[in-house]
């Protein structure tokens, strides 16, 4: 967008060194800025889904609780996956930065691995957990605890798709403009999810345990 | 496998002739439609200039026409309601059996909240909020264009539920363990969520696009407590939008894992804890109350300082109001449901709590009249409903409070009190404010006046009507009378009832007396043709040609204070220096884009899909939108540019009055 | 005109409610909440009617044509103004938030009534689509009809068999929520003897409408009577016939049972668990070793 300055009116110039009276912001920061507040957005479906969890964790129904079901090794793993795959994210952010392109492709790479993974041994859970019988038909903590932990995995599938485009992109278009704040905003989801399963990990699988 | 799901014949309702009548006289209308437009050639036109325009004032004007729209259908429910609890007293089941009946009232709430009300405000905001701040557009155009595709989607899935399938039985907040596949095991509650969930994704696009536009591009100089009231206002209910809609959209995915998966949140077995549906439902159902009345009381604050020739009075306690209603409205959702049996410390906490927010709306009434105080106002059509709310919402606003305290409340809630008091705020506050914004910006928006004769009819016929129809209903609840009764065996209630249906008729007149003020206007535009500031306007809005260029303004404005305009207009500046010699850049708008059209398309299929379990079908549809959105992210070009020259004729041919 | 509305609404809503409605109380807790209802009414109203008029009158008054009113273009802030503007509102809400929360404790659902007479038990549960009502110290029940002796304070418990409801009799007082797998808690007395119009206030499907019932009060004479020919006639209310008369139906005419089975009411309430412990057996604790 082309930057109009005013052909007149010298009043009110000298308030302009005021951030909120100097006229619209750049592109980058309007998407930063719109993106964030999605980022919000998305954290207060997941405290729906954390409320519905704290309120149904005791209704096993006669079911198991997570007492019973959580293996901490496993899940243990999976949370050291995702801090690694939000290192090397940042990592990715610092190739890009330094226009980098080799180490860009490693670092999304790695990243893509390192989520995959824990979207595979969460996949291993769930099906552990229903092939016991345990599924999320079995009661209502069941219900909520797949749906809160199925809805960060579905964010992190998400995630992973958007990274294969964007990679896609880096090699077809180049670290154009728009590319880059694309994969500032990626980097932004991906750590996000990150302090969503911080918070999964300790209401969920921590508590979880302890109660 | 059956292809089609629980898709077959039967799920046409050819035994029910209101239906099929209903139905098919709005496929013909439609057929209608689509063939003259075809006919007459107007379908390149629509595609290039509506259909795929990303500009925040078509994009408005768009969603201002599905608003009125659905008006119309939720207003024959409506009459259908009416019509119906006027003869069914005493043996009588009146004309409508409970299976309809429950439908339509489900239906009228559904529509006229999310469908009526929510795309008509936000179909103002989006008209008027970027012309006032000042800039060329949202900041996510295309973004917008999804939102309100989005939009359409939910509105034409709960329509065509009108003729296939059948529509939720279970009210417009569809409360488990009644919404559960038990209770419900129809398609109706699906169509009800489906609708609800892939238009609650447009309105959060909205949210986050007005939140960042508001935020982050304004005019030069217009710092915070420069913005126009109505911006303000608009970037509360837009938070509010943030802040809520995700909670609706989280809930309403619980109740479909119930209904489609087994899973036990709501159920009644399980251990599932419907409670907890109508905790988390109201969590977002208070807030967006106030998405829908604040921009209500931004066109009032706008309207009545322009009418009255004065600037708003106490601008910053308006602003402080404003802000402290949207935080507020968070802390006070128990109010919808005292009667659930929480102890005395919690329902006292929640009434005063409720009693809190009247303190922020009674300082807008407040100022409202002090802004008309010591000034010259002028009787148009927007001011008329203004005054018309002012008189009714603190009616409404009365009523709202008596029921937040609690004893009251046990004595007064889910009563035809209720249906009084959220109609008497919602028509008289959320749905007067859209009226005086629909004839207030409409010369902006066209370029001509709307007819003042036909407006002033309208607003007597909605006002008596209002008070015919509803002061009835306060009445039925204090003689205990509930609501959603097919029918009822209580003589005493069918006078009261009959004056309620009387109501109903007048406010059909208002409606047809609006049709007729758009059709004579239309056919007067010539001689009700306006130039950019009609009503000796305050706000930028008025500062650029009506209607605006897609690029709203060929300089953006330089702000110096509240009401940019009006302190230009008192300091007598007129044009700057002669047309001729000012230069204009080249200005970049972004481009058009079908991108919110298919994605609307692929997430009617997709719903319509899920609805009737037709699961091929249903991927069909999230394909469609996944590589709908992959192919946006690859075009190469977003914006195009428009000439120096083609502005500079513009200008030229539309000089604005005032310089800025 | 249109507070003219106004004032015939309230004329109008008194005098319509003074049949049968809720301003025509006929006990304690009924009494009290339409005291507390009209006490916040009139706060209100002493504000309100003001605003109304003023608007009107401001409006009126500064017209465009009146040349008598003075123009004052500039008049946007006044320090004193403001402060009346927020103060009026604030005061209000103060005196009415007051009533709320000294209201919400008086007449808590809750809170028994304080009385000489023993209260007696009704256990309520609303059924698809009507009521029945098990006087669990009397050992009978009754469908579609509430027997209550004058005077005596009720202690209801109240659940529901699936979808939710709300149990109302207008003119004996607060209305209470029914729902599956909870008990709520309410209690109620009929001061005069009458026939009062109970139903559900909370929408439960195809047969809601027909899901009202009869709220006897009589006095202790003649509830003695009717405790008598209740026992002496009429079906067992036990897992059987219960089962029978969950299914839904409507308009139900009302009947009694001669004797309940102990215990019924709490099955009720967690009816739907108890189907679920065939299977909880399936879940021994050392589920984890075998992950």
């Amino acid at each position: 967008m082309t930057m109009s300055v005013a052909v007149d009116d010298g009043v009110g110039y000298e308030a302009q060194s005021l951030a909120s009276e100097a006229g619209p912001a750049t592109r980058r920061v309007v998407v930063g800025y719109g993106f964030w507040i999605f980022l919000l957005s998305d954290i207060v479906m997941f405290s729906a889904f954390f409320a519905a969890y704290a309120v149904l964790a005791h209704a096993t129904a006669g079911g198991p609780s997570g007492m019973q079901l959580f293996n901490q090794r496993s899940v243990a793993i999976e949370t050291g996956c995702l801090l690694a795959s939000s290192y090397t994210c940042g990592l990715m952010s610092m190739a890009i930065g330094s226009r980098r392109y080799g180490a860009t492709y490693l670092a999304a790479l790695v990243t893509f691995v390192l989520g995959a993974a824990f979207l595979a041994l969460e996949l291993k859970e769930f099906a552990g957990m229903i092939a016991i019988g345990a599924g999320p038909q079995r009661s209502a903590f069941l219900s909520s605890f797949f749906t809160l932990v199925g809805c960060h995995g579905l964010h992190v599938t998400a995630g992973l798709v958007w990274l294969v485009v964007m990679m896609a992109q880096v090699s077809i278009k180049g670290l154009t403009a728009t590319v880059e704040r694309r994969l500032l905003c990626f980097s932004l989801f991906w750590h996000a999810l990150d302090i969503v399963w911080v918070w999964l990990f300790t209401v969920v699988y921590l508590m979880g345990v302890l109660s | 496998m059956n292809l089609l799901g629980k898709l077959d014949w039967s799920a046409i309702p050819f035994n029910q002739p209101i239906i099929m009548g209903a139905s098919g006289g709005v496929v013909v209308v439609i057929v209608a439609i689509l063939a003259w437009v075809t006919l007459k050639g107007y379908v390149p036109y629509l595609w290039r200039e509506w259909i795929t325009s990303v500009d925040h004032k078509r994009i408005g004007v768009m969603y201002i026409i599905l608003a009125l729209i659905m008006l119309l259908r939720g207003f024959s429910d409506a009459i259908m309601m009416r019509a119906q609890q006027a003869v069914a007293a005493g043996g009588s089941q009146g004309y409508l059996p409970p299976e309809h009946f429950d439908q339509i009232f489900s239906a009228h709430g559904t529509i006229m909240i999310f469908f009526m009300a929510m795309p008509f405000v936000i179909g103002m905001m989006n008209f008027v909020v970027p012309l006032q701040l000042g800039v060329r557009d949202m900041a996510f155009p295309t973004l917008n264009s999804v939102a309100l595709g989005l939009t359409a989607s939910g509105i034409l899935l709960t329509n065509i539920s009108l003729a296939v399938g059948e529509f939720s039985k279970a009210g417009w907040v569809a409360y488990p363990p009644l919404s559960e596949l038990q209770y419900s095991p129809g398609v109706g509650v699906d169509y009800y969520l489906w609708s609800l969930q892939i238009s609650g994704v447009g309105t959060l696009m909205t949210g986050i696009n007005f939140v960042a536009t508001i935020l982050k591009t304004r005019a030069p100089g217009m710092s915070y407590m420069r913005m126009p009231v109505f911006c303000w206002t608009s970037l509360a209910a837009n938070l509010l939008i943030v802040a809520a809609f995700p909670v609706l959209t989280a809930t309403l995915t619980m109740l479909l894992l119930d209904r489609y998966l087994g899973f036990h949140f709501f159920t009644t077995d399980g251990g599932g804890n419907a409670m907890m549906y109508v905790n988390l439902f109201w969590i977002w159902g208070h807030p967006e109350v106030y998405i829908l009345v604040l921009p209500a009381f931004g066109i009032f604050s706008e309207v009545v300082s322009t009418f009255s020739g004065k600037p708003l009075f106490g601008y910053r306690s308006m602003v402080l109001a404003t802000m402290a209603i949207c935080v507020l409205s968070f802390v006070v959702w128990l109010h919808h449901f005292f009667t659930m049996g929480a102890g005395a410390n919690v329902n006292g906490f929640f009434g005063v709590m409720t009693m809190i927010i009247a303190v922020p709306t009674g300082v807008k009434v407040f100022n409202w009249l002090f802004t008309m105080y010591g000034g010259r106002i002028r009787f148009t059509v927007p001011i008329l409903w203004s005054i018309g709310f002012m008189v009714t919402f603190v009616i409404g606003g009365m009523t709202g409070v008596l029921m937040a305290v609690p004893p009251a409340d046990f004595q007064l809630h889910n009563s035809l009190f209720l249906i009084a008091h959220f109609h008497n705020v919602i028509i008289g506050g959320t749905v007067f404010g859209l009226m005086a914004g629909y004839n207030y910006w409409f010369p902006k928006a066209f370029g001509f006046m709307l007819d003042e004769r036909w407006g002033r009819i309208s607003f007597w016929c909605w006002l008596i009507g209002f008070y015919l129809a509803f002061m009835p209903l306060y009445a039925l609840g204090l003689m205990g009378m509930t609501r959603r009764m097919q029918h009822y065996d209580v003589a005493s209630w069918q006078p009261w009832l009959i004056a309620a249906a009387l109501g109903v008729v007048v406010i059909l007149a208002g409606i047809v007396s609006q049709i007729i003020q758009l059709v004579v206007s239309i056919r007067d535009r010539e001689k009700l043709k306006v130039t950019a500031d009609p009503w000796n306007g305050r706000t930028l809005e008025w500062a650029t040609a009506s209607p605006p260029p897609p690029w709203n303004f060929a300089v953006l404005p330089q702000v110096t204070g509240i009401d940019a305009l009006w302190q230009k207009k008192r300091r007598g500046r007129t044009q700057a220096e002669p047309l001729k010699e000012r230069e204009f850049e080249p200005i970049e708008v972004p481009k058009n884009s079908a991108t919110g059209f298919i994605i609307a398309f692929f997430a009617v299929i997709a719903g319509f899909a899920m609805i009737w379990h037709i699961w091929w079908m249903a991927g069909v549809g999230a394909i469609g939108v996944f590589l709908t959105m992959l192919a946006f992210a690859f075009r190469d070009e977003e914006e195009i540019e428009i000439p120096a020259e083609r502005i500079a004729r513009f200008e030229q041919a539309n000089p604005a009055e005032i310089a800025v | 005109m249109r507070y003219g509305l106004l004032a015939v609404l309230i004329g109008v809503a008194m005098l319509g409610g003074c049949s049968e409605g809720v301003l025509d109380p006929k006990g304690p807790i009924a009494a009290a909440d339409r005291q507390i209802l009209l006490n916040s009414l009139g706060i209100m109203l002493a504000i309100v009617i003001p605003v109304i008029l003023a608007t009107l009158g401001v409006a009126f008054w500064f017209r465009e044509s009146n040349t008598r009113a003075r123009y004052r273009p500039n008049f946007a802030y006044s320090g004193r103004l403001e402060m009346l503007v927020w103060s009026i509102p604030a005061m209000t809400v103060f005196l009415v938030g007051g009533v709320a929360w000294v209201g919400s404790h008086d007449v808590s659902p809750r809170k028994p009534i304080v009385s000489s007479v023993k209260p007696l038990r009704i256990q309520v549960a609303s059924l698809d689509w009507k009521w029945l009502f098990i006087y669990p110290d009397l050992g009978v029940a009754s469908v579609n009809r509430l027997t209550i002796p004058v005077g005596t304070p009720i202690s209801l418990e109240l659940t529901s068999s699936g979808v939710m409801n709300s149990f109302f009799v207008p003119q004996l007082g607060s209305q209470i929520y029914t729902m599956a797998g909870m008990v709520t808690r309410l209690h109620l007395q009929a001061d005069q003897p009458g026939t009062y119009r109970g139903f559900s206030a909370q929408f439960s499907g195809e047969g809601f409408a027909d899901m009202h019932f009869d709220a006897d009060a009589v006095t202790s004479e003649k509830f003695t009577q009717w405790l008598d020919g209740v026992r002496s006639a009429g079906p067992e209310l036990n897992a059987k016939s219960y089962s029978d008369l969950v299914k839904p139906s409507t308009a139900v005419a009302p009947f009694t049972y001669r004797s309940v089975e102990p215990g019924l009411f709490d099955k009720i309430t967690v009816s739907e668990m108890q189907s679920d412990d065939a299977m909880c057996r399936r879940y021994p604790t050392s589920m984890r070793a075998e992950q």
